[in-house]
């Protein structure tokens, strides 16, 4: 089983390689490893934010001495900035999240 | 399937097959950055080796520092990889691609890659550096991407300038700037799609690159297969991957990219007090001058006597006139050779033998180019983690 995977996988990666001009490149990034950690109103966040990114985004920010309002920066900017659809009432339950959990 | 004994056995192997595997994580061990929060996964990509994960949608990866120390080109398996926004063309035909060069033209061209590799080609050794490299240094630490010293690299690029497709094109007068965008864009349409601008005349300098080899191979698709944008001595931010279209415009583009995102404070040296915000700011542009010991890490126990200490250093373009380096914490500097001279905007790299006498020692190193730009003794500060260049220090014991 390891043998056929690795066989299959390596023509399929060198034939990625070489395709200057030949097939779709058809480019698999590996899975996702990070999650969202539990926490209050972990719903909001899962549902809010990882419609553009991943959640370590969120996990390798520094440690912030006033977390609320990095927090809060951080999350106005992605409503203001980058167009986030975030409803209000979403906005108060995400910050305490992520002050609370990172 | 796999656990994690064998994904660690054989790296390769293991995240070749994870590609296919999709229910296992593919972390094959952690690296911990030296700065609070900097524990990050190493992980396996197609095309690439065991790098640092900083984040995984978009996909961004951070050279395992070591690398560096292997000689002045960074390998395309280990080259860094850095994205905004998380739509990516991952299904993008080579065949079908093509580059639109519009706006203030004469004759809008559409070429394919066929065209452009028919095209007479040039080739320029050169450094790209995020421009928050190294930002998990910054004190007081600043939001955005967490790197270490890992988000740069050094590549023998290859394509054609792009003078000669804006010739091609003709372009018209009153024209001011050529704006670059690339196939990768928002998950949302109300996110600014990733756009950069260079002024005309830097535009048609004939450095600047349309370049679809590194290395003597494609591009390797995180690194912007199959066309890229190299503007050599400036930011990474300005070389669009999987670049296909070029706007000719007669003013200052004033995209999000450009007039909002990755401004430097407009001050004499680029910084302000830290933790405070700038009155004015300016586009970022060139790199600051840096150097670096590869040879020997942080916390390195060493045996007193003779040794020779090795490393790179870089400059905005201007090329590099001298290393010193220090083994007394900078009372003390003496000159480094510096090594085969690859261009202006390569890595340069230095050795120096050097007799270390017992004790903790902090090794120190410091570069200056030929127009005589160096490196600060204490670190530059503004909002956004750019620009990091104080000299570096290596810390090691030695008995």
């Amino acid at each position: 089983m390891q043998r056929t995977v690795l066989v299959a996988t390596t023509l399929a990666v060198a034939a990625m390689v070489g395709s200057a001009l030949a097939a779709p490149v058809d480019y698999k990034t590996p899975d996702e490893v990070a999650a969202f950690k539990p926490g209050p109103n972990f719903e909001a966040v899962q549902g809010n934010c990882t419609a553009c990114h991943s959640s370590d985004y969120i996990a390798t920010q520094p440690p912030m001495k006033d977390k609320k309002g990095f927090w809060q920066a951080e999350v106005t900017k992605m409503i203001k900035v980058y167009g986030a659809p975030i409803n209000d009432a979403d906005v108060g339950k995400i910050v305490d999240y992520l002050a609370a959990t990172y | 399937m796999f656990d994690r004994r064998d994904l660690l056995k054989g790296a390769g192997f293991a995240a070749l097959a994870a590609t296919l595997n999709s229910t296992k994580a593919l972390a094959l061990d952690t690296v911990t950055l030296p700065f609070g929060n900097g524990e990050r996964p190493l992980l396996k990509y197609p095309q690439k080796r065991p790098m640092i994960g900083l984040t995984s949608r978009p996909p961004q990866l951070e050279t395992p520092f070591a690398i560096f120390n292997d000689g002045p080109i960074t390998p395309n398996n280990a080259f860094f990889v850095r994205y905004h926004l998380a739509d990516l063309p991952y299904n993008l035909d080579p065949d079908k691609f093509t580059l639109e060069v519009k706006g203030k033209v004469d004759k809008q061209l559409k070429l394919s890659l066929k065209d452009i590799r028919k095209m007479k080609a040039t080739e320029i050794v050169a450094v790209t550096q995020c421009s928050g490299n190294s930002r998990g240094f910054f004190e007081p630490r600043v939001a955005g991407g967490q790197l270490a010293n890992g988000a740069m690299g050094n590549a023998r690029w290859r394509g054609v300038p792009l003078k000669t497709v804006l010739d091609m094109a003709g372009v018209q007068a009153g024209a001011k700037q050529v704006v670059f965008g690339g196939m990768d864009g928002p998950v949302s349409d109300k996110t600014p799609d990733f756009a950069k601008a260079l002024d005309l005349a830097h535009a048609t300098d004939g450095e600047v690159m349309l370049a679809y080899g590194m290395n003597g191979e494609d591009l390797p698709f995180l690194n912007g297969f199959p066309l890229r944008l190299v503007v050599p001595g400036y930011y990474g931010t300005y070389w669009v991957k999987h670049l296909n279209e070029i706007t000719v415009v007669d003013s200052v583009y004033d995209g999000f990219w450009m007039k909002s995102a990755y401004r430097i404070p407009d001050t004499p040296d680029n910084s302000v007090e830290p933790g405070t915000a700038p009155k004015a700011t300016i586009p970022i542009n060139r790199f600051t001058i840096r150097s670096f010991i590869t040879s020997v890490t942080d916390g390195a126990k060493l045996k007193a006597g003779r040794t020779t200490l090795r490393g790179i250093a870089f400059d905005g373009g201007k090329g590099i006139k001298d290393v010193s380096v220090s083994t007394d914490g900078g009372k003390t500097w003496a000159s480094a050779k510096l090594g085969k001279d690859l261009g202006n905007y390569s890595f340069r790299e230095w050795k120096l033998p050097v007799k270390l006498a017992a004790g903790q020692l902090e090794l120190k190193v410091r570069a200056t180019s030929n127009s005589g730009e160096t490196q600060p003794e204490t670190p530059r500060w503004n909002p956004a983690g750019y620009l990091r260049n104080v000299v570096e220090t290596v810390r090691v014991s030695v008995a």
